[in-house]
């Protein structure tokens, strides 16, 4: 049992390590700082929160166990309340989100025509 | 066997934490270099806890922790005492946001 | 598993000097201090790499903690229009390239200097006189017990500073956020039973794993700092609090001073705490001097004194 629990939290790490990875590549390609935010608070904290389990299945006791989970849930709620009083003041400070082009008008008269 | 891999997985979240070094030098606002900041602060915490695994320490995970307290500190503070200047200078806002 | 070592301490070295060079070199001052706060996050791995998990603890606590709030505070308060700073003058480039080189050059002597030095240190001598102290880890004992002074000496040196601190200004004026942000008294209330058990935890670590005062107390200035930015610590302002502040800033180094000159009338040597008492004695002075040190941070980042 505790042989498929170690294997298990393995498989978690390098899951985790990925979801880092691809949050890193979040940040170093999207556009505007708010999809920047998304990126770094989702994808990070998910693969931080994967390699804390990972690692408290392997963990030697209850006690070391919950200080993993700890730490997970605390930067969760650093991360979490941070994002949203940087998004909060880029808002206020002007900073205005990146919108997609929206179709001309022309566009949309085609296709009505060719309906 | 796991011990590579906590190892190899220890030196791809520190090239993690240089991605956020690079958008600390070239992200165009003020919230992208704390946000760079906070990124680092993640990896650093993630590479703490593969390493107290790897090294068989269990102090590092009393760093870990810190960190995870000294990150929420740092954004509070960015953002009622530094980016407030941003606020009442048209100069500094219009930088924060084109430079 | 060298090779993978080689790698990471390579890595880690490559990071520090870029930040490093990124930090002094930058024009823009809010990119510098973010690159600061992350070269500190990379010295704390540093320490962790060098076997030293009890200075990793401090330099993380204090280095991208407290330093960190204090400099962000430091740039918010600048005038208006000086986000950049000024472009070295033809003249000094020069000498900018002589310090670089100069100090380079003191690195490798200094480098080549450890290289040489007798390893393992005092570990063993240390590990000799162990069960004489009171306390069953090594850097514990050689900070409270066998070096005791050197520590007292440190307190009074942060006691100085914050007496220099605010004796350059009034208490800094609270901030008005750019916005409504009702996340800032939530992260307060969900964070502050922490920023209380966590010093607790590490003052008890401290006597048998990596922890103790300094860090203790760093984590709980850092705490301090969270009430005084949501300005949940009104407390701190009161006039009639000045005296109970005062007399908490220096109770730490009175405790110690105490400890240290009563031992001296106990056994006749100073500093020599007798070995029945040395358990009790040393973790009241660590619990005393890890709030001093927290209210102190606090001073630091008050900017003046309170209570005017």
């Amino acid at each position: 049992m505790t042989e498929a629990l170690h294997w298990l939290g393995c498989g978690f790490v390098v899951a985790g390590i990925l979801f880092f990875l691809a949050g890193s590549l979040g940040l170093l390609r999207f556009a505007d700082v708010f999809s920047r935010l998304h990126a770094l608070t989702k994808a990070d904290n998910l693969g931080l929160g994967l390699i804390c389990l990972g690692l408290a299945f392997q963990a030697s006791g209850l006690a070391e166990a919950v200080k993993y989970l700890l730490i997970w849930l605390l930067m969760l709620v650093a991360s979490g309340i941070g994002a949203t009083l940087i998004a909060s003041t880029a808002l206020a400070c002007g900073l205005v989100p990146r919108k997609a082009d929206m179709p001309t008008s022309s566009t949309t008269i085609k296709r009505s025509v060719e309906k | 066997m796991p011990i590579y891999l906590y190892a190899v997985g220890a030196m791809l979240l520190l090239a993690n934490a240089g991605v956020g070094a690079w958008r600390i030098l070239r992200g165009p606002t003020s919230a992208d270099r704390m946000l760079a900041a906070e990124m680092i602060t993640t990896s650093a915490i993630a590479v703490l806890l593969l390493l107290s695994i790897v090294s068989d320490q269990s102090a590092l995970v009393d760093v870990a922790l810190l960190f995870a307290l000294l990150a929420a500190v740092a954004m509070a503070n960015f953002v009622t005492r530094t980016w407030t200047l941003l606020q009442d200078d048209k100069e500094a806002r219009e930088e924060a946001r084109h430079d | 598993m060298r090779v993978l070592a080689w790698g990471f301490d390579v890595f880690l070295a490559a990071g520090l000097l870029w930040l490093a060079w990124q930090a002094l070199f930058t024009p823009r001052r809010f990119s510098a201090v973010v690159n600061f706060m992350a070269f500190y996050l990379l010295m704390a791995l540093v320490w962790v790499r060098l076997d030293a998990p009890d200075i990793a603890l401090a330099e993380a606590a204090i280095g991208a903690g407290v330093t960190g709030a204090l400099l962000l505070t430091a740039l918010g308060r600048l005038p208006a229009g000086s986000s950049a700073g000024a472009d070295p003058r033809h003249w000094q480039r020069p000498l900018q390239y002589l310090a670089m080189a100069g100090a380079g050059l003191g690195v490798l002597w200094l480098a080549w200097a450890a290289y040489h030095l007798p390893r393992p240190g005092l570990a063993t001598e240390v590990t000799a006189v162990l069960d004489a102290t009171g306390v069953s880890h090594a850097v514990t004992a050689v900070l409270l017990n066998l070096r005791a002074f050197d520590t007292l000496l440190e307190i009074v040196i942060m006691l100085a500073a914050v007496v220099l601190i605010w004796s350059l200004g009034p208490p800094l004026r609270t901030f008005a956020p750019a916005t409504a942000l009702p996340g800032l008294p939530a992260l307060s209330h969900l964070l502050h039973p922490l920023f209380l058990l966590v010093p607790a935890y590490l003052l008890w670590r401290g006597t048998h794993a990596p922890g103790g005062a300094f860090p203790a107390g760093a984590v709980m200035g850092a705490g301090g700092i969270l009430l005084l930015l949501t300005d949940t610590a009104p407390w701190i302002y009161l006039r009639r609090h000045r005296m109970l502040l005062h007399l908490l800033l220096t109770a730490g180094m009175a405790l110690f001073l105490a400890v240290a000159l009563g031992g001296m009338l106990m056994t006749g040597t100073f500093f020599t705490i007798p070995l029945l008492l040395a358990p009790m004695l040393i973790m009241a002075v660590e619990v005393t001097t890890a709030l001093s040190i927290a209210l102190m941070l606090m001073a630091f980042y008050l900017y003046g004194e309170p209570g005017r």
